[in-house]
């Protein structure tokens, strides 16, 4: 069941947006006909596997590929030998994240060192993949054994083992002296935090643990490469963003941006794991020494899980303090992410979103970076902020509680509106936060009653800034009044459809007259990738900048037309007029020939002016205090939308998030043994949720325009998997009186809270 | 060192078919790689994810789990082969109807699941259908729509003559 709620008096009437439009591909994606990257079959294609690391920390002594070399059928092996050495330089990694050059360079194939399990080492190439896969067995490399670190509070320790010598950690800016597995110290700090907690009424504190987790996209990583011999890598493969692959490709290998080429597949799951490159130097690679074969790489499961993705483990401490009547005055936090085997954690969004619907006169917030042994983290879904939302969202209950205020309530009393100060110091621009709190206070699910013995419910809220960026759409307008429109990003999820709407929107035309692709790296402008929920907002900028841009250039045709200036002419709902002349865009379209001829136009737009998504969860759960297995009974997310432009979409965007976000919350971790090796590496043991886990999710889109979209659009897709942690840990302490602070809420660690409440309470 | 290829024959979306392939093969790497049937998606290669599901001798199966050679004699339905005369089954309507997909990588074994579904249990309740479809793993929907969009397949076969 979904409501669409309009609190905002600034309702605007649209003929496209707001409706439930087919997707263009989805027609291709029921049939099997739709290519993802495993897909592409080229001529004389060869198959490629990659050597992993059985440790998780070690110095490569010496690698030796001659017997693998020598198996018949295997076409080429490489190593980090046949990368170039590239320097130190800082590149964008997406999501506002930006990278060392080296480091990926030996993220990608490991050069001196392997930092994790499942490290790349060499790559083969042969005629079918198992004997590639036989040739990997062949392959002898001599490792000199290191001690690894696994935990983000024992790499900060000053005796645990380093991973980078040359680590120091950046402190606001200075270097520190000591080599470090501390990569970073951020602090965000607001008024007399101090002063605040000696004054302040009642003080919570609470210290939480939650578990790597990763992204869980259905389909592996993949890559398919041509280099041919006069140097030009054309590369097919996955991922959010072809223009991030592009320039990575050209960054690792030191090649002209021009000599690659990039053609985007369909993408079965991002999340924020598809954006940084893995096969795809190794394909381009093997292509060249292969004597510019084809070549195709695809993980397996368990090479994905365990060598991408995931995202941040964490330890983080919080306290607050609040006044007799209930307001946050004092927030204290200290946050540790790990950042896997080199820096790059999403702890600055971490930082920066853990209180950041509330309004808080004084706070400071420590955040560290951490590097250990683990595969290198990458984005996943708002990336940094789920786990500071389970941290805050569950002390908020608690000081509630203390405060006896009902924990909606004292949301309501606390949440920020536009123009409050944010912990980290920005003023907040036009949100709807408290809007989402009313609903949910209105909400049916909110005051139904619960039934069983072991049952509870709970609430929680997210943040989540969303993300603008560089996005380029280009448009043909053909004779019979059809466009053809590229587009630069990445579909996941509907964009084609997304911005096609935006874009006839714009143009008072029908979708039906709009058939978009996307494109490659050569037929559209750079583009950043499909992430940071920036896609239906900057990209739909562009399509609105786009018909503004056609809409002139046809103006321009219909005055030569009529011999009247341009200026006397007007354009509204698919017509041209002026005086009591009128010409329809069909009709203007199909003289194009005769009035200077096919009409093509480009845009790339920059646009600023984020409207933050924000959100509120309902969540009612059974706790089986036997087996410590908690079902989830109902669910109701409501979120503020902006405007939404394809409500199913909106619907889905939220509905997905809230699974991934319960599969955090319930059941998903990276488990190490002690030497570092990753254990669960099947989707049998890394346990995401299935149809049977979850009921129905009910959605409230709450619609408060962003006034800095033409059609009001925030982002959407990643604030939804900010709250199910923390709500279903408020609903497990309403079931059966504990507060977990762990994540995953397994039945093992729900146990073993219910066990040291019985020792303390002597039940 | 190459093995001998075995010879299989097989019906596959009505067709019959012959192919040569190694031993070690999966019938999910037959399709794929030697019939180029792409259709069938590969997400985990053990059987924990559904994506390979096809329907075999009436029942439903990962083509992961299948070895090439086990398909021999046996009648096979893939998604390629669902749609009639370029009619979408009424599943795919359903599917777009309710925009029960999104990245679209798991859709075609969960659609394949819900045929075999459908024609086990034409009338499946909500808790029917999730418990079948547990086997299917999707990471972008959060099930709802996708459990809608079967819930209504059903009630449109049904109707039909």
């Amino acid at each position: 069941m979904t409501d669409i709620l309009h609190p905002a008096e600034t309702e605007t009437s649209y003929r496209v947006i707001g409706t439930r439009q087919q997707r263009y591909d989805a027609t291709d994606k029921v049939t099997g006909r739709a290519q993802y990257g495993a897909d592409i079959r080229l001529p004389n294609m060869l198959y490629g596997k990659v050597l992993r690391s059985p440790h998780a920390h070690a110095i490569i002594k010496s690698i030796d590929t001659s017997a693998a070399e020598a198996l018949p059928g295997v076409k080429a092996v490489i190593t980090a030998a046949d990368l170039p050495d590239v320097a130190d330089k800082l590149v964008d990694a997406g999501e506002g994240a930006t990278t060392n050059l080296r480091y990926q360079s030996n993220n990608v194939l490991a050069r001196d060192k392997v930092l994790y399990f499942g490290h790349a080492l060499a790559a083969v190439c042969a005629t079918n993949a198992h004997i590639a896969e036989e040739a990997l067995a062949l392959i002898k490399v001599d490792y000199e054994v290191l001690p690894p670190v696994l935990d983000v509070r024992e790499a900060m320790k000053p005796d645990a083992p380093i991973l980078h010598d040359h680590l120091r950690t950046d402190e606001m800016g200075q270097k520190s002296s000591a080599p470090t597995n501390v990569a970073l110290h951020i602090q965000h700090l607001l008024g007399d935090v101090d002063h605040a907690f000696r004054e302040a009424a009642v003080i919570v504190e609470r210290e939480v643990n939650t578990a790597a987790v990763h992204q869980g996209y259905i389909e592996p990583h993949n890559a398919t490469a041509l280099y041919n011999a006069a140097g030009q890598l054309t590369v097919w493969c996955s991922t959010q963003g072809a223009f991030g692959v592009r320039s990575q490709l050209s960054d690792i290998l030191q090649i002209p941006v021009a000599d690659v080429r990039v053609m985007p597949t369909e993408i079965g799951g991002g999340f924020g794991g598809k954006i940084s490159v893995y096969l795809e130097p190794l394909a381009a690679l093997l292509s060249w020494k292969s004597g510019h074969r084809p070549v195709q790489l695809t993980m397996n499961r368990a090479e994905d899980l365990a060598a991408t993705g995931p995202t941040s483990g964490s330890y983080i401490r919080i306290k607050l303090g609040a006044d007799t009547q209930g307001h946050i005055t004092a927030a204290e936090a200290y946050l540790a992410y790990e950042a896997g085997a080199y820096p790059g954690s999403f702890i600055g969004s971490g930082a920066a979103m853990l209180l950041a619907p509330y309004k808080i006169a004084n706070v400071r917030i420590d955040g560290y970076d951490v590097v250990l042994n683990k595969p290198h983290v990458t984005a996943y879904r708002a990336p940094g902020s789920s786990n500071a939302a389970f941290a805050a969202e569950v002390l908020i209950d608690e000081l509630a509680e203390r405060c006896g205020i009902d924990p909606l309530e004292f949301r309501l009393l606390n949440c920020a509106k536009e123009g409050d100060r944010r912990p980290d110091g920005l003023l907040q621009p036009r949100i709807g936060m408290w809007q989402t709190l009313e609903a949910a206070r209105t909400h049916p699910h909110y005051t139904a009653p619960l039934e069983g013995k072991h049952t509870g419910r709970g609430i929680a809220c997210a943040y989540w800034d969303n993300y603008g960026g560089q996005s380029s759409v280009s448009a043909c307008v053909n004779t019979d009044g059809t466009i053809n429109l590229v587009i630069g990003s990445i579909d996941l999820s509907g964009e084609r459809t997304a911005t096609a709407m935006q874009l006839a929107e714009t143009l008072g035309i029908t979708t039906g007259q709009i058939v978009p692709q996307i494109g490659d790296t050569n037929s559209v402008g750079d583009t950043e990738g499909s992430y940071g929920s920036r896609t239906t907002f900057a990209t739909g900028w562009a399509a609105y900048l786009l018909g503004k841009k056609i809409i002139d250039e046809l103006t321009q045709r219909v005055a030569r037309l009529w011999e009247l200036s341009p200026e006397s002419i007007t354009y509204k709902d698919g017509e041209f007029h002026a005086d009591n002349r009128c010409i329809s865009f069909n009709e203007i379209a199909a003289e194009l020939d005769h009035l200077g001829g096919a009409l093509m136009v480009n845009i790339t737009a920059r646009p600023s002016g984020l409207g933050p998504g924000v959100a509120t969860h309902i969540v009612d759960v059974e706790v089986d205090p036997d087996t410590g297995k908690v079902d989830i009974l109902r669910y109701t997310a409501i979120q503020d939308a902006g405007k939404a432009i394809h409500p199913d979409f909106v619907e889905g965007q939220i509905q997905g998030g809230v699974v991934q976000g319960i599969g955090w919350a319930l059941n998903e971790a990276y488990i190490y043994s002690p030497e570092g090796h990753l254990l669960n590496t099947t989707l049998l043991d890394y346990r995401m949720p299935t149809s049977l886990d979850v009921p129905m999710i009910d959605t409230v889109i709450v619609e408060v325009p962003n006034p800095y979209h033409p059609y009001g659009v925030r982002g959407v897709g990643e604030v939804p998997i900010g709250p199910p942690p923390a709500a279903i840990a408020n609903a497990i302490y309403k079931a059966v009186g504990v507060w977990l602070d762990v994540l995953p809420m397994s039945p093992a660690n729900v146990l073993e809270a219910l066990w040291k409440k019985q020792v303390v309470s002597g039940d | 060192m190459m093995l001998n290829k075995v010879q299989v024959q097989a019906r596959i979306n009505g067709d019959d078919v012959e192919f040569l392939c190694e031993p070690r093969q999966s019938l999910l790497e037959v399709l794929r790689d030697t019939l180029w049937l792409t259709g069938t998606k590969e997400g985990c290669n053990n059987g924990n994810c559904g994506a390979c599901s096809v329907i075999m001798d009436g029942v439903l199966v990962d083509s992961c789990l299948v070895l090439g050679v086990e398909a021999q004699g046996k009648t096979i339905q893939t998604i390629e082969g669902l749609s009639q005369a370029g009619e979408l089954h009424p599943i795919q309507q359903q599917f777009l109807k309710h925009a029960a997909l999104q990245c679209g990588i798991c859709t075609p074994g969960l659609i394949m699941a819900t045929k075999a579904l459908l024609d086990h249990n034409p009338n499946p309740t909500e808790h029917e259908a999730r418990l079948w479809l547990a086997g299917n793993l999707c990471r972008c929907t959060g099930y709802d729509k996708i459990v809608r969009a079967v819930l209504d397949a059903a009630q449109v076969m049904k109707e039909m003559p």
